[in-house]
């Protein structure tokens, strides 16, 4: 415990972290200052979690941990060793959110894309929490997601569409559960 | 940004935790939901040489009653003070101010513990916390101790906690069939730090007010209770005569600064306005 720049060096040494990510399990080696974002999308190559203003205030690197959506920039990677994390490749992979992408395509409730990953993430959480949320419910939801392109209000339709077509298939099918 | 290099030590218990900080001395830091911590890393307001992660200490997790109290374990996320029964039952002022807390990713995050430890002034928990007069437990290298609310916001992020205690729990007295809460904030958007922000909890006597307590936030340094127009209504109805001479009484309880966005005379003016709408609302309710 000498001089500073050696303890620095050994506190920045790399650490194995082992997730399941997408389904897949998976093993690096990170240093435990690196985000779970960074992680994401330098290491593992998945660029689909966007990273805007690494603080929490955006929205854009949303990912699911262990089923709930969190900010990757507001996690170390090392935090996540033995979690199971979904990106938007995963869910996209999966198709659980097939529709929320397609109504988000069809009424052009993206333009640059930039927060769609999540935006995504945020909507899918809150339709499987509430089945008909109301406008209001879906802004709240998505009151940490910043877009800068679309003024919001395609995103809210999309959603509030999507909300109504899935509540609309489940009476179809005779279920009540939701 | 980035932040510096730190190294991370995962705590499996309370003891382990503690033993890792007073190993590493001052430039340690607990890391609970890290919604507030990891901002200030990334920015570099901070940076410890090492990082004590709390989140898989299990004895800080639970919820549940003991005694005349519902205790609240410091991993309690935000999330949960929606969800949890316990809390809507016994603790429905924590229950009603959760939803002004951040946004839901956060509230999947971030504790009560992180919350009432970093006791941001601006913070909806912290005051909530000061107006049901909760206990706060804490385990320290000494041994465990218990502080009141009312002793623990000492200043401007500074708490009872000394460095290298954790906080445990959080015990609030059970919630009474005769008693009625109130909450609501002004804030510019959705989710957003509070421009002010006011709580209650009153125990009714027929019509009249036994006892009530009412604590706000965003008003100065610390969460603050409103102990001039607390005075002023007990004992008495809510009618809006006593309504308007407890929204009088405010002047004495707070004096904010100026800041740059909000000279103090409209925060002032803001906290009057939400009171006013907050007795209105204990008084419909019966
Ligand atoms: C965009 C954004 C908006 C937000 N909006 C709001 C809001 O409107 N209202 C609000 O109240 N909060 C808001 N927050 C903050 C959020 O509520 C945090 O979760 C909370 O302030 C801290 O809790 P945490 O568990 O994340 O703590 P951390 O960030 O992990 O820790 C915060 C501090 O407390 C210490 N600490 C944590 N747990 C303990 C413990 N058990 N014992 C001792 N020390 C401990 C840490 O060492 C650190 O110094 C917002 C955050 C973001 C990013
Ligand atoms: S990059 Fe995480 S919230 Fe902006
Ligand atoms: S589509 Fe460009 S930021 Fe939302």
């Amino acid at each position: 415990m000498s001089s500073a720049p050696t303890e620095l060096d050994e506190s920045d040494e790399a650490v194995r972290v082992r997730m399941v990510v997408n389904g897949r399990k998976v093993a690096c080696d990170v240093a435990p200052r690196v985000t779970l974002v960074d992680c994401l999308r330098g290491q593992l190559e998945l660029t689909g979690t966007h990273v805007g203003c690494e603080m929490g205030a955006c929205g854009a690197c949303l990912v699911q941990l262990d089923g709930r959506a969190v900010h990757a920039c507001l996690m170390f990677a090392v935090q996540a060793d033995g979690a199971r994390i979904d990106t938007i490749e995963g869910l996209s992979e999966s198709g659980v959110i097939a529709d929320l992408q397609a109504e988000f395509h069809r009424r052009n409730a993206l333009q640059c894309g930039f927060c769609t990953p999540g935006m995504l993430i945020n909507a899918h959480e809150l339709l499987s929490q509430v089945s008909r949320p109301s406008r209001e419910a879906i802004r709240d939801a998505l009151s940490g997601n910043f877009c800068r392109c679309t003024g919001y209000e395609a995103i809210v339709d999309a959603i509030a569409a999507v909300a109504e077509a899935r509540a609309a298939a489940a009476q179809g099918r005779g279920d009540s559960s939701r | 940004m980035k932040a510096r290099a730190f190294s991370y030590f995962r705590a499996g218990t309370i003891d382990e935790a503690l033993a890792a900080h007073a190993d590493a001395g001052d430039d340690a830091r607990f890391i609970a939901g890290g919604q507030s911590l990891v901002p200030a890393l990334a920015l570099r307001l901070q940076a410890p040489r090492i990082l004590i992660d709390i989140n898989h200490i299990d004895e800080l997790r639970s919820v549940r009653r003991e005694g005349e109290w519902l205790r609240l374990g410091a991993l309690t996320r935000h999330c949960e003070m929606l969800t949890e029964p316990l809390v809507a039952e016994f603790a429905p002022l924590l229950r009603a101010a959760a939803p002004f807390v951040a946004h839901p990713a956060i509230r999947n995050r971030g504790t009560l513990g992180g919350s009432v430890a970093l006791a941001d002034p601006a913070s909806e928990f912290p005051a909530m916390v000061l107006a049901l007069d909760a206990e706060i437990e804490i385990a320290g290298p000494s041994g465990r101790r218990c502080v009141k609310a009312s002793d623990f916001f000492i200043d401007l992020f500074e708490t009872a906690l000394a460095p290298g205690e954790l906080l445990v729990a959080i015990r609030v007295p059970l919630f009474r069939s005769n008693q009625r809460i109130a909450f609501d904030e002004l804030a510019r958007r959705r989710g957003d730090y509070a421009l002010v922000g006011c709580g209650m909890i009153a125990t009714l006597d027929r019509d009249r007010i036994a006892d009530i307590s009412i604590a706000l936030f965003s008003v100065g340094n610390v969460p603050t209770r409103a102990r001039s127009v607390e005075a002023v209504l007990v004992g008495s109805s809510l009618d809006a005569g006593r309504i308007a001479a407890a929204q009088a009484a405010l002047s004495a309880d707070l004096a904010p600064a100026d800041s740059d966005d909000v000279p103090a005379a409209m925060r002032v003016h803001l906290a009057r306005v939400l009171l006013g709408r907050l007795l209105g609302r204990l008084g419909e309710v019966r």
